[in-house]
């Protein structure tokens, strides 16, 4: 017992002793923790702030006559100061920018770059972001009416964006202002999928499922015991549930893309295993279709960044396309070649068929969501008109192109464009 | 950014200029983005709500005329500030022509929505106008950053723009041929199309007053353009005997 109060009676003072002798990291450690969650809610965290700075200061002339003595003291007092607000701004996750009195940017993060092309410092702000409540935040704060303030800032193009924006000035009479981005679009983008996903699967489903209904009341009634037209009309019932499945997957399947349209996906892909193994997979498509699919491969490993899955389906909704509504050529070229003039290099993957080709004035509509070239044709095919719509979303999440060179009864050529880096 | 000048009032002054035709610049992009919101969700309000806020870019326009006429005649520009200033004034009328053409958007809607159109007509106006104003907003930025080499996308995005109006021209004279009633309802639509494609076209002509502000040359001589809807025919029902 006696031994035991011993020791924590040592052991107080050891630790009050670690504390001082680190005082300085935990200052700074504690300004930059206020200092990042200060910017979201300034108001709790100033008194706190003040606090910090206030023990820190009273520590100070008490340890002062060991501090000479102390070597390792002057490299900590030299950690705070080199606490810069650049290198704050820079732990900081969220795109933030540093601005003067004129709305000059003084200094943007890393964040901020990234979200925000052409950023640079000595740039006005006001021609940068100039939405009517972006540009209305700004005068306020310069001007020295709002202290501080809170907008929603939404960015349509070229994918929509909402952050919710914060505008502050920096300590007392520096002259400089912060504004911070909170990114909410995934929060906005989930809802717009709700609604939007509501609106085109009851418009879509609802053909189908019309038929059903009209073929379940025929059944029941006047075609109650003609076995013939039974087995019939549960084969066409079949065709429409088919039908409805695979709106409901491609439905699904575009949603999610449209969730997060800029994750830039990591991963090297073999595109040469990735379209083989796509080529196996609509094989039998192809035999029952009387379409002979040829392969034109450039030489060495051809790989690109991007994600295997969602390739694989860009290739097999471009293949299965050909196979479909090329069917009268016969035969459906699918070639990889090295694009190495323009001005970025990388891979150009063809799939040409020799059908009636696509009028040119389809073409700048195609990738629409139910857009269909022939509404007849792509019935009795078992399109769905999303296909190219989920090719396009694909391809803008891997910086890729989709171009379409097509001639009237000479065929279609798709080509997909993959950036190498 | 130009170089100081020993009068730095002067400098303000060429300040206020840019920063005012960014606030007009934002302002016309979320009227075409309101206008076209309101055509497509059948949306009076907010259309009548973009009809009263033209009258926001008119005054802008007649402010950076006035104080542009007022900086030529105090501090007599040459050069680079001339060109600032004169590019101001071109770029401020392009602008609020963009305006009009939003407002002019927002005052059809009324038109359009009593016959409810199908669906992909106006998901092609909606592209449409996406394209127009990725346009607008890439020239915006390109004035912000005066980067004029980013400029040449500007004639890429036009061509797209044109194929894109040629094939809603079409559309439209179709669903006009189907039916009778669809005239008045797809008429509006194709000024709605036809406003849409001229908003890319001032875009275009921003981008140039860029190039020539920021270069002091002329953009070189433009491509023949892609809108073929000119040509376009609908051939119409074989007539009888």
């Amino acid at each position: 017992m006696v031994d035991k109060g011993a020791d924590q009676k040592g052991a107080i003072p050891a630790a009050v002793a670690r504390l001082r002798r680190s005082r300085w990291l935990l200052a700074a450690a504690m300004v930059a923790v206020l200092g990042v969650y200060g910017f979201g809610g300034l108001s709790i965290f100033v008194p706190l702030l003040a606090l910090a700075l206030l023990v820190a200061a009273a520590m100070l002339p008490a340890e002062a006559e060991r501090q000479s003595a102390n070597g390792a003291a002057a490299i900590e007092v030299g950690g705070l100061q080199r606490l810069s607000g650049e290198y704050l701004a820079a732990a900081v996750a969220d795109p933030l920018i540093i601005f003067d009195r004129t709305a000059t940017i003084v200094h943007a993060n890393a964040a901020a770059f990234a979200a925000f092309g052409g950023l640079a410092p000595g740039m006005s702000l006001s021609l940068k972001f100039r939405a009517p409540e972006m540009q209305a935040l700004l005068d306020g704060i310069v001007s020295g009416t709002m202290a501080s303030d809170v907008v929603d800032y939404t960015e349509k193009l070229p994918v929509e964006r909402t952050y919710r924006v914060s505008a502050s000035s920096v300590g007392h009479a520096t002259d400089l202002y912060v504004l911070v981005f909170k990114d909410q679009s995934e929060a906005r983008r989930i809802d717009r999928m709700r609604a939007d996903f509501i609106a085109n699967a009851s418009h879509e489903l609802r053909t189908p499922l019309a038929s059903i209904a009209g073929f379940v009341e025929t059944l029941r009634g006047p075609a109650r015991n003609d076995a013939a037209a039974r087995d019939q009309f549960l084969q066409i019932m079949q065709n429409q549930t088919g039908r409805m499945a695979r709106l409901i997957d491609d439905l699904l399947s575009l949603s999610r893309l449209e969730m997060k349209p800029y994750l830039r996906p990591g991963t090297a892909v073999d595109l040469r295993q990735t379209i083989d193994s796509v080529i196996d997979s609509l094989a039998p498509l192809a035999n029952e279709n009387g379409i002979a699919i040829e392969r034109d491969f450039t030489d060495g490993a051809i790989s690109v960044p991007g994600d295997r899955d969602e390739l694989f389906q860009v290739f097999e909704n471009l293949l299965e396309n050909a196979c479909k509504y090329g069917q009268s050529g016969g035969r459906v070229t699918v070639s990889i070649a090295h694009a190495e003039d323009g001005q970025d290099p990388g891979i150009d993957v063809t799939i040409r068929d020799y059908g009636p080709g696509i009028a040119e004035e389809h073409i700048p509509r195609i990738t629409e969501r139910f857009y269909r070239v022939d509404v007849e044709n792509s019935r009795t095919q078992k399109g769905t008109g999303l296909g190219l719509s989920i090719v396009k979303h694909i391809l803008t999440r891997h910086d890729a192109r989709l171009s379409i060179k097509t001639e009237v009864g000479k065929g279609a050529a798709f080509t997909v464009h993959l950036p190498a880096q | 950014m130009q170089s100081a000048h020993i009068v730095s009032a002067y400098d303000e002054e060429l300040k206020f200029l840019s920063k005012r035709i960014a606030a007009m610049g934002g302002h016309a992009e979320r009227m075409v983005e309101q206008a076209v919101a309101a055509l497509v969700n059948a949306d009076p309000g907010l259309a009548q709500k973009v009809i009263h806020d033209d009258l926001v870019l008119d005054e802008g326009q007649r402010e950076i005329d006035d104080k542009a006429i007022i900086i030529i005649a105090r501090r007599q520009p040459m050069a680079t500030d001339l060109r600032e200033i004169v590019g101001a004034i071109r770029i401020s009328a392009d602008i609020e022509r963009v305006g009009d053409l939003g407002k002019n958007l927002a005052k059809r809607v009324a038109a359009v929505i009593d016959g409810r159109q199908p669906s992909s007509l106006f998901r092609g106006l909606e592209a449409l106008a996406d394209l127009a104003l990725t346009q607008l907003k890439e020239v915006l930025d390109v004035y912000a950053s005066r980067s004029v080499e980013k400029i040449g996308f500007v004639r890429d995005r036009d061509d797209q723009i044109d194929a894109m109006y040629t094939s809603l021209f079409r559309e439209l004279l179709t669903y006009m041929m189907e039916d009778p009633r669809n005239i008045t309802p797809c008429t509006h639509l194709l000024f709605c199309a036809k406003n849409i494609e001229r908003i890319g076209d001032h875009a275009t002509n921003i981008a140039e007053t860029i190039y020539y502000i920021v270069t002091g040359d002329q953009m070189p001589a433009e491509r023949p353009k892609g809108d073929k809807t000119d040509q376009v025919v609908v051939p119409g029902p074989a007539s009888a005997k």
